[in-house]
């Protein structure tokens, strides 16, 4: 059950983008086109994976009190290898994430799951849950940034698919109303499918108080 | 002397927060009243001019020199964490005032990518050749920070009295509120 819960926790339940609103700069400022958001993700997802594994594997070594300094080195080292290979081998990637590259060590869905997960669980879940955060960030990303390019490009990763375009959503104001907006869609839906879930649950046996008061809050 | 092109780069056209997507976790997570968005601007500023002063002369002096500028990313984040410790510490013995009131945002800045991001731009903009343009840069950059958050501020007490639909609340209106901002941000951009 427990890995279950970590990858419905990683892609909808506490999904970092949409949910817990973390690591926004970088959402913003590179969802302009579907490739970026989904080399971004990937880096992100990286990064994850390699310092949530390193992070758990040394969590009986890292004494409590220097733990945030060394989550932060790990996650600089890791951030750095990613920009020598990312120079090398995918410059057009290089080149489009700009400042953001050296951005993803003050992530803080990386520092987050480092304290709140890795730090506390056996290796295996914990590259479990950075793989399923990575891969919920990178949905996210991509679903954002393919409404953008599609709606400010008319393309969707580069291939062309009408000459109508809006130049607003491509600008940086857009990036913000869409954000906006496909977290209130998100939630709306979440919220409907939670509510039928638990009026199943309800019929089927006693309601618990705290269902019954979140139900009177919402009427 | 190219101050003036730097100043009105940093504050409005090139705005930190609204233009270039830096530091927006604190710009949405502590902008719901005027006062802590203030405090918040004025310790990021002070942050900001430290970190240009410091980490400028550390890339081009000790990194470039030496062939070690891929070390950047490590160097960069560890002097920045250093320095805010430093400067609460020194807050905390010598101005206990200032202390009081900028103390809690301190731990904050961090992990607060405008900061990293100040160090970083800076060495890439074309506008500062030497110490001094960095550390104005920084302190603008520092300066359109404070003015953006505030601004939002003032916005969201306002927001705060109104009937907003359910699903819209909370940081979905907040990221629609700053589109609009971004938006008269953006047209100076165009001059």
């Amino acid at each position: 059950m427990k890995i279950k819960d970590i990858i419905m926790d990683g892609l909808f339940r506490q999904n970092p983008t949409l949910r817990l609103v973390l690591g926004v700069c970088s959402t913003l400022a590179l969802t302009t086109s579907a490739f970026d958001s989904f080399g971004m993700g990937v880096a992100v997802t990286f990064v994850l994976v390699c310092s949530n594994v390193i992070v758990s594997l040394l969590r009986n070594v890292i004494p409590d009190k220097v733990r945030i300094p060394a989550f932060v080195l790990v996650i600089a080292t890791f951030v750095t290898i990613v920009q020598l290979f990312l120079r090398k081998y995918v410059n057009a990637l290089y080149a489009n994430f700009g400042v953001f590259l050296p951005l993803i060590v003050v992530n803080c869905i990386i520092l987050g799951r480092a304290e709140g997960f890795a730090f506390k669980n056996k290796v295996g879940l914990a590259a479990l849950d950075g793989l399923f955060m990575g891969l919920g960030y990178t949905w996210a990303m991509v679903l954002i940034g393919g409404v953008r390019e599609i709606l400010g490009f008319g393309t969707i990763f580069g291939i062309k698919l009408w000459d109508f375009s809006i130049g607003f959503f491509a600008s940086q104001s857009g990036a913000f109303f869409t954000y906006g907006v496909v977290i209130a869609t998100f939630v709306t839906i979440w919220n409907a499918i939670e509510r039928k879930q638990k009026l199943k649950s309800a019929t089927a046996g006693v309601k618990d108080p705290a269902t019954i008061a979140e139900e009177k809050e919402e009427n | 002397m190219n101050i003036l092109p730097i100043i009105l780069a940093a504050v409005l056209s090139n705005n930190f927060v609204l233009i270039q997507f830096l530091g927006i976790c604190p710009f949405l997570g502590v902008s719901q009243k005027v006062d802590s968005a203030l405090g918040m601007g004025i310790a990021v500023t002070f942050v900001m001019v430290l970190t240009c002063l410091v980490t400028y002369p550390i890339y081009q002096f000790i990194l470039v020199p030496l062939g070690l500028a891929y070390l950047e990313i490590i160097v960069f984040i560890f002097v920045i964490a250093s320095l805010v410790q430093i400067v609460e510490m020194v807050l905390k013995k010598f101005i206990p005032a200032l202390y009081s009131s900028l103390g809690i945002y301190l731990p904050l800045i961090t992990t607060n990518c405008a900061i990293l991001g100040v160090a970083e731009l800076v060495l890439t903009e074309a506008l500062v050749t030497g110490l001094f343009e960095a550390v104005m840069y920084g302190l603008f950059a520092g300066v359109g920070f404070t003015f953006a958050i505030v601004l939002l501020a003032g916005l969201r007490e306002k927001l705060d009295k109104l009937p907003i639909a359910k699903s819209l609340k909370g940081f979905p209106i907040t990221m629609i509120a700053s589109c609009f901002m971004a938006m008269a941000f953006y047209a100076f951009s165009l001059i």
